[in-house]
């Protein structure tokens, strides 16, 4: 795809939505300490678990990226295949994410239980929507290209949906690292 | 070599690249294979080193195309301006913290209370 408008504009929504992660980082960041006598990342997180988050989310950007690979060599049912694949990683996804949001509430630990939780929960609960609205437009165009194949007007939709998943995936290199990792040395 | 074989080349290398980073920095923290700010410097140099990689193999920055220009002049707007965001926000929020120090926050609430 070269030299796509559609593509480019949505790139630009792309850069300023980093933005927005930007700012959930730097109050995560500041808010990170303050645990208001709640437990901290050491306590709460999980850390195979996180990797195991980690893993499957980097699957789904390279599987999608096989996807789009084959959208632009008009490669119908190539395509819709990869599609599925990455929504079932992504759902994966989403349904471990919920499942530690729940542990979190469950055990008395939820946004409201201190600075920490809430930038916590800011920040990675922005993440699983982005996902989650991710998938949503994946069954959208996965039930419109099998109906009406690949043409110009889905074309520019599908790449966009390609980096808008890849650019998920690079939030979470973050998320992991600052988030999980950080959390587990103790900082 | 045909531009699909050459794009899915670049995917492998990204997914390879990607994987060595995050299996390594996973173990670096996991195993306790040296600690404090070396520990800290190896996980988030793996973090950038990740964010290059897949910035390069998976969004394909850099590519030498028109359009592959402008992506580059918006992804380097948006770094400089997150760089603003999140640097300026930790600098004044420290500040913040060492000008408000215990006794301090005392004062000024004392200040404030005899105010009314």
């Amino acid at each position: 795809m070269k030299d796509d408008k559609t593509v480019f504009g949505f790139w630009i929504f792309l850069m300023s939505d980093a933005i927005i992660f930007g700012a959930l980082f730097a109050t995560y960041a500041i808010l990170h300490g303050n645990t208001f006598g709640g437990p901290g990342g050491k306590v709460l997180f999980d850390m195979p678990f996180a990797f195991a988050e980690t893993i499957i989310l980097l699957a789904s950007t390279f599987t999608v990226g096989l996807a789009v690979m084959a959208v632009n060599s008009a490669k119908v049912k190539k395509a819709l295949a990869w599609f599925a694949v990455t929504f079932v990683l992504g759902a994966t996804f989403v349904t471990l994410e919920i499942g530690e949001f729940s542990r979190f509430i469950a055990s008395g630990n939820g946004p409201q239980r201190s600075g920490f939780l809430s930038s916590y929960f800011a920040l990675v609960g922005m993440h699983g929507l982005h996902v989650t609205l991710g998938l949503l437009w994946m069954v959208f165009i996965m039930i419109q290209v099998s109906r009406r194949g690949i043409n110009k007007f889905n074309l520019s939709n599908l790449n966009s949906l390609g980096l808008f998943w890849h650019f998920l995936d690079i939030i979470w290199i973050f998320i992991f690292t600052i988030v999980y990792l950080m959390g587990a040395i103790g900082i | 070599m045909r531009k699909e074989t050459k794009e899915t080349y670049s995917y492998i290398i990204g997914l390879v690249l990607a994987l060595a980073a995050t299996v390594l920095a996973y173990a670096l923290v996991t195993r306790h294979v040296f600690s404090g700010e070396a520990l800290v410097v190896a996980v988030v140099g793996l973090a950038v080193f990740q964010f290059v990689a897949q910035a390069v193999f998976f969004l394909g920055l850099g590519n030498r195309n028109r359009s592959g220009t402008w992506n580059l002049v918006v992804f380097i707007f948006m770094i400089s301006v997150i760089v603003i965001i999140v640097g300026g926000s930790l600098w004044i929020m420290s500040n913040l913290n060492y000008l408000m120090a215990p006794s301090q926050v005392n004062g000024y609430i004392n200040n404030q209370m005899n105010m009314f």
